[in-house]
């Protein structure tokens, strides 16, 4: 079995996005996100790390009757390791958390994190009550996620086991305020 | 021992007002983490069929829940100690960067008759550290500001797109009773 591909398992999650609301964390899934089609309901984070899966927590709570993916990485999440509890017990039925899990931190120079070394994600999603936490190795994993993130039926943890292999950038805009309206615009929000 | 105030002086309503008032700013969603000052706001917020309350872990989850709730259009407020205030530091980067509106509600330790040294250090330079990072301070010192004070900051947040920050002064908290 091939380890999935980060760049393919995006897209094809994407294609089926519906009208999902995407959030990422900041470095490769980020970029991989853009690869997959740069959205008008995509927030892309540049920085505030940790912050990924809170700011999904907080869309998912004011926006109950649309699915929120949130797509970071297993370093951005392991800075907000309490974000699980946070989540555990706020019980949003819309949050999809997943975290694209190369066990390194890719952007400053691939050292290796903390989940190649005994630290278990999707241990904790379960362990802190989501109620559905999985780690996907293969395409047919990706296939049950493409249809299961639309369920709405509890907080879902998906974890996709990808290489260390850095496709080339492709960056989203980081103009925050732009990114910022054009996602509220997106919803039918004004600016302000 | 419990953080709680054994004896809450008699003018103590104004922590009952936190909560109405946010809702009559269209605040619905209340991120947390725990303050004895912040009590009542905190159980009426839980118990209001209308507001969803978000107990964190740490401080800077408050931040970027708020975020994302303006994102999907609710208006969201966050409750802290000045001691969470350094938590955020780095979250409030994503306010400044993106503009977000912000409405933080500080209740302040290790300024008037604080008795625990280990709360000083951060309590000395909260409005200092909310400054740096683009959050407009506004203070309450006595109740009957309170609801004012809230209501401004809340006006220039949401209607004015600021980030801010109401200080609730340790002397309008009151001592905290450290022996029972």
């Amino acid at each position: 079995m091939s380890i999935l591909n980060r760049r393919d398992a995006v897209a094809r999650l994407l294609k089926e996005r519906k009208d999902a609301l995407v959030v990422t964390g900041l470095g490769a899934p980020s970029y991989d996100v853009m690869a997959a089609g740069d959205h008008d309901s995509n927030f892309y984070l540049w920085g505030a790390m940790g912050g990924a899966a809170m700011v999904g927590l907080g869309l998912a709570l004011s926006q109950p009757g649309r699915t929120v993916l949130v797509l970071t990485g297993d370093g951005e999440q392991l800075m907000g390791m309490g974000g699980f509890a946070t989540i555990g017990v706020a019980k949003p039925d819309n949050l999809v958390l997943i975290v694209l899990n190369n066990e390194h931190f890719g952007e400053t120079g691939m050292q290796p994190s903390h989940t190649g070394q005994g630290v278990d994600l999707v241990a904790v999603a379960r362990a802190c009550g989501f109620t559905s936490s999985k780690r996907i190795l293969d395409e047919t994993g990706i296939e049950k996620l493409c249809t299961s993130m639309h369920l709405r039926d509890g907080a879902t943890y998906a974890e996709i086991v990808i290489g260390t292999d850095e496709p080339e950038r492709v960056l989203p805009p980081r103009d925050g305020v732009f990114i910022k309206n054009r996602f509220r615009k997106s919803l039918g929000l004004a600016s302000i | 021992m419990t953080m709680a105030n054994k004896s809450p002086p008699a003018d103590c309503d104004w922590q009952h007002q936190i909560l109405s008032t946010l809702k009559r700013s269209g605040v619905e969603i209340i991120a947390y983490v725990p303050d004895a000052a912040h009590t009542v706001a905190i159980r009426e917020a839980n118990e209001d069929p209308d507001t969803t309350a978000v107990s964190c872990t740490t401080e800077e989850e408050g931040i970027a829940i708020c975020a994302g709730a303006h994102l999907g259009g609710k208006r969201a407020a966050m409750l802290m100690q000045s001691s969470g205030v350094g938590n955020c530091i780095n979250m409030l980067s994503l306010i400044s960067m993106c503009r977000f509106p912000l409405l933080v509600l500080v209740t302040m330790r290790g300024e008037w008759a604080e008795f625990n040294p280990w709360q000083s250090p951060m309590g000395q330079v909260t409005e200092q550290s909310l400054g740096l990072m683009g959050v407009q301070c506004f203070r309450a010192e006595k109740a009957n500001e309170v609801v004012t004070q809230l209501e401004g900051a809340s006006d220039s947040a949401f209607n004015g797109d600021q980030a801010c920050a109401l200080i609730l002064g340790q002397r309008l908290i009151g001592r905290k009773a450290w022996v029972k």
